[in-house]
């Protein structure tokens, strides 16, 4: 089909996800913000999401808002697979 | 416990309805002394004395009219026989039923009905006419009159044919024969007061009134709704049920609850042998009060039709045809399957996906097969693609994920708040309740892009519509908590004692910003900010104030936050806590509520206790023997990402159409291929079952036992009436799985499994079978502080402690209109059909609904070339389909709307991956189109239409049994 999809790799939409939260978050009161994005991540991520975010962030976190990259040292990481 | 023995339920009808006072009076009926409310009606004291006066044209749901004169009575000291129906009982007055003056003008009463009735009447013979019974109780014997002389029996010269109207037989659920009616108006009552439809009316006067539907139109062209009130209110077999026409009247009959939306209606399953005669609205139903919409009491037929399913299947390739086999070789092989999966390619590579229409009990059941066979946390429900953001966003700001109310609070509102949601259609019986509400002079404020039936209709009219462009929930609902702040309309002493003071300053001042105002949002939601003062004022003071909302609100990419700015506004105008208030989610499906409930998130165990609670798995852990995942599993759009990906490969489905209602089909169908076993737990070959491997044929809500959770957390019995015809429950093909997977599972009842959820969940640690049975149903929690349940939530203070403001700022969604989509397109449901339309398109439903219709302003029909009818191509970003048009006003200029009751239209091929920022809830709301015309249906749809057929074959094996 030849439709312009929004996202063309499930990556695409994992950092799409990523930074719709941090928009939540960004607008909350206080300094909680990456706390707040780390936890939502914890809460609601399984694991191979969180670890697949972190692979995106080793290699640069190229299109992941700065907020997330705060975050990532809150976010708990995976056991190895 | 859960009587196997046959019985047919009877309830007593009063007469007329309790009459609400603090105030009694004391009188004597046939020498029995009564005491009743002040206002209560001299015929429903005597039946609360235990004395049935005669009656035709009255019942206890509507109120006394005094047309049929049966029911006359003497009262010592005054003048003539007045109708006990429409005289209040006073204190003091000694009433008289059966003297022998009375039973003498009865007989004389009834001697002339029964002049004017058909001596064949089939209702009379088949003792469902209380004629027949009256003129039995009256002691009529013959008729002096005869049959000859003016009558409404058969078409006759002298008349001009005034008097005589034909059998009506348009409405395919009942016939409508006038020579049977004696026009006492029972039936136009129930429509008013009931319905609220006014679809019917007394024509002519004298001894040619009728009764007609419409303009004197047949019933099905009429504005009728077909929600059956006027059948079960008529006493004469003039309106009758074709089905008892058919099949005479039940022997027993059995409480249930409907299985079609959240309202969750209670039912009399009224039967003969294993066969459904009708399905009656059961008055003691605390959801619906007696009153019932076209699908449950009508739309029950897709239970026995042809199309399903009876026997498990399995197929090596989804190209394959179907192979019959066996259930134990059906349970074995999706046994091996899904050991071989997680083998090869790990723990986390298979999951389930629970219904919210099964039960309670076998949603709990499915979490467990995949949290302790499974090992993993892999569950999700197709809540989450409906109501996830309302967990999300109650238990954030109030501590927990359901609704604060009961129906019933509605009667003791002021002003009602409706949002995204569309209850005429999408919730029926509750709209009746609400729109009696509206017409005793409640306020009402709706917020919709679409004019919406209950923004104006017979009697009903909106005191505020808000068209928003659809995605600006958000902008507009802060815009309202800005009136409220800025012109000081908030409930300063709620908020202090119940909520966090601090963090509703916090919220005060973020509300106040020049952003919010509504002057601001008028530009981006296109609603003037006069209309939003207006609203703002009148919710903030028109008294009890209660919001209803439903899938116009959560499925957003901000839903959550939407449910959040709902929750912020009930609580800055103290409007929780206490009847007629609060926040209600208007649930899609019959059990959504407990789907939810049950444990069904990825993250959640039954309760809503997360995953990572330490103490919470472990009292599974002891229970159940095994080592619980500690970390939170995949949703239904991670798992299709995961699946395209090639990490998850083994899903099981019970109850549910993923591939029809899940947001970008295409996306879901390379999900579902990319897998390796996918097991279809259904009663029909569904869509997603295009792309099984294993077909477990599954149960209706007829054929089985076990409880559905209503949108009002109410705990309601399903009860088994007829024998399952693939031969097992839901439960029971769980409960084999599970074994045939090495698990030790021996429930021999679904109340077993409910003790279970009792033992291991504190919001429904007191719920049992046996308190079940004696209350009827109960609302969670239910417990020691609450032992039967609780209908209003958070008195006195919320679940969480204090009540959490949360900031709502305001993101656009990214789904933007543009030069090639300018049109935005939002979905809905239709009263008729339900959901992905598997059980109503099975039924005469469809001839209300054969086709889904694009609705589109003529504004932007005309600039298209766009005539009402036509073809006309919907083409998003994600997809195309094709569909008919029909050009009206109830849509905005920029917006068109549809509905998603049909495989052939597929609507959600054009909808987007957008999803909630919170819980990945889909955007189904909000898709920018482009609308062109067209020829018929696109290449897609063909091809969609060959691949569903190809996909269906079956090569039929003996059955071994």
């Amino acid at each position: 089909m030849s439709h312009d999809k929004k996202f063309n790799t499930g990556e695409e939409h994992l950092i799409y996800m990523a930074n719709q939260i941090a928009t939540f978050f960004t607008s909350q009161p206080g300094n909680h913000a990456a706390k707040g994005v780390a936890d939502h991540i914890n809460s609601f991520w399984e694991p191979r999401m969180r670890r697949h975010l972190f692979e995106i962030i080793e290699r640069g976190g190229q299109g992941l808002s700065p907020l997330v990259l705060e975050a990532a040292e809150s976010i708990r990481r995976p056991k190895a697979a | 416990m859960c009587g196997t023995e046959n019985r047919f339920v009877e309830e007593i009808d009063y007469g007329t309805p309790a009459a609400r006072s603090d105030k009694t009076v004391t009188l004597t009926i046939d020498g029995r002394s009564v005491t009743v409310p002040e206002g209560t009606s001299i015929m429903r004291a005597a039946r609360e004395a235990g004395v049935v006066v005669p009656k035709l044209c009255a019942n206890d749901m509507v109120k006394s009219f005094g047309s049929c004169r049966l029911c006359l009575v003497e009262i010592e000291g005054r003048n003539g026989t007045p109708a006990s129906c429409t005289t209040p009982a006073a204190d003091g007055i000694s009433v008289s039923t059966g003297t022998e003056r009375l039973q003498s003008i009865r007989r004389g009463v009834m001697e002339l009905y029964m002049s004017d009735h058909p001596a064949d009447c089939a209702a009379c013979a088949a003792g469902d006419c209380e004629m027949a019974h009256m003129a039995e109780t009256v002691g009529l014997s013959g008729n002096r009159y005869g049959m000859e002389g003016a009558n409404h029996l058969a078409p006759s010269v002298d008349d001009h044919g005034i008097n005589f109207k034909e059998l009506d037989v348009s409405n395919p659920y009942f016939a409508y024969d006038p020579a049977k009616c004696i026009v006492c108006s029972l039936c136009v009552r129930a429509c008013e007061e009931q319905q609220g439809t006014f679809a019917l009316t007394v024509e002519g006067r004298g001894f040619e009134s009728r009764i007609t539907a419409g303009m004197d139109e047949p019933f099905l062209q009429s504005e009728c709704v077909s929600c059956g009130a006027c059948v079960q209110a008529c006493p004469t077999g003039a309106l009758q049920e074709k089905s008892v026409i058919e099949m005479g009247m039940p022997d027993h009959s059995e409480i249930t609850t409907c299985a079609y939306c959240g309202v969750g209606c209670s039912f009399k399953a009224e039967m003969k042998g294993e066969e459904v005669v009708r399905m009656v609205p059961y008055k003691d139903g605390k959801a619906n009060r007696g009153h019932s919409c076209v699908k449950g009491r009508f739309a029950y037929g897709y239970a026995t039709h042809k199309d399903r399913i009876l026997n498990p299947m399995i197929r090596e390739k989804i190209s394959d045809p179907w192979r019959e086999v066996t259930w134990e070789e059906a349970y074995s092989h999706v046994a091996s399957e899904f050991r071989r999966i997680q083998h090869q390619y790990g723990r986390g590579a298979v999951g389930g996906i629970t219904s919210s229409r099964c039960t309670n009990e076998e949603t709990y059941l499915v979490q467990k097969l995949v949290r302790q066979g499974f090992g993993n946390n892999n569950v999700d429900t197709c809540a989450r693609v409906c109501h996830s953001p309302t967990g999300y966003g109650l238990k954030t700001t109030f501590g927990t994920s359901a609704g604060t109310q009961d129906f019933d609070s509605v009667e003791q509102t002021d002003v009602v708040l409706v949002i995204g949601a569309n209850p005429t259609d999408g919730h029926p019986v509750f709209a009746s309740r609400l729109k009696k509400r509206l017409r005793e002079g409640a306020k009402l404020i709706v917020i919709d892009p679409r004019r919406i039936d209950l923004v104006r209709t017979p009697h009903v009219e909106a005191s505020y519509h808000l068209p928003l462009r659809p995605g600006t929930n958000v902008a507009v609902l802060t815009a309202l908590a800005h009136v409220i702040v800025s012109e000081g309309l908030f409930d300063e002493a709620f908020i202090r004692e119940r909520c966090d003071w601090d963090e509703f300053q916090d919220w005060a001042s973020f509300v106040l910003q020049p952003e919010n105002s509504p002057e601001a949002v008028e530009k981006a939601s296109g609603v003037s900010a006069e209309l939003i003062r207006g609203a703002a004022r009148l919710y903030a003071t028109g008294g009890n104030g209660a919001i209803y909302y439903g899938l116009g609100v959560t499925e957003h990419s901000q839903g959550s936050t939407t449910v959040m700015a709902i929750a912020n506004l009930a609580m800055a105008t103290g409007n929780l806590g206490r009847p007629g208030v609060g926040v209600n989610p208007l649930r899609g499906q019959n059990n959504v509520q407990g789907a939810c409930d049950m444990g069904s998130f990825p993250h959640e165990m039954p309760g809503y206790r997360h995953i990572s609670e330490d103490a919470t798995r472990a009292i599974y852990e002891s229970l159940w023997g095994v080592k619980l995942d500690n970390e939170p599993g995949l949703r239904i759009p991670n798992m299709l990402d995961a699946a395209v990906e090639g990490s998850f490969k083994a899903l099981y489905v019970q109850g549910e159409d993923i591939l029809q209602s899940d947001p970008n089909t295409h996306h879901v169908a390379a999900g579902l291929e990319a897998m390796e076993c996918v097991v279809v737990h259904d009663l029909f070959l569904n869509e997603t079952a295009n792309y099984a491997h294993v077909f477990l044929p599954g149960s209706t809500f007829l054929e089985k036992d076990g409880t559905f959770t209503n949108a009002e957390r109410r705990i309601n019995r399903v009860r088994k009436v007829m024998a399952p015809k693939n031969g097992y429950a839901d439960w029971e093909v769980t409960q084999e799985m599970a074994r045939a997977m090495g698990q030790d599972w021996t429930y021999a009842h679904p109340s077993e499994i409910m003790d279970e959820i009792a033992a291991t969940t504190p919001s429904f640690a007191g719920v049992t079978y046996d308190l079940l049975e004696r209350e009827g149903s109960v609302q969670w929690p239910c417990n020691e502080k609450a032992p039967t349940g609780t209908p209003v939530m958070h008195i006195g203070g919320f679940v969480r402690g204090k009540g959490k403001f949360v900031r709502t700022a305001y993101v656009a969604t990214d789904e933007k209109v543009g030069p090639r989509f300018p049109l935005l397109l939002t979905t809905g449901r239709i009263l008729s059909q339900y959901n992905v339309g598997a059980q109503t398109r099975r039924t005469d439903n469809v001839l209300w609904h054969d086709e889904d219709l694009l609705e589109i302003h003529p504004f932007d029909a005309e600039n298209r070339g766009i005539r009402d009818r036509d073809w006309v191509k919907l083409k998003s970003r994600s997809g195309e389909t094709s569909l008919r048009a029909r050009i009206t006003e109830r849509v905005a200029p920029g917006v068109v709307y549809t509905t998603f009751h049909h495989p052939a239209t597929q609507a959600n091929v054009v909808t987007t991956e957008y999803s909630d920022w919170a819980t990945n809830c889909p955007e189904y709301k909000v898709t920018a189109v482009e609308v062109s015309p067209s020829n018929g249906p696109t290449e897609w749809q063909e091809d969609y239409d060959a691949h569903a057929k190809k996909s269906r074959r079956i090569v039929h094996v003996e059955a071994a049994e």
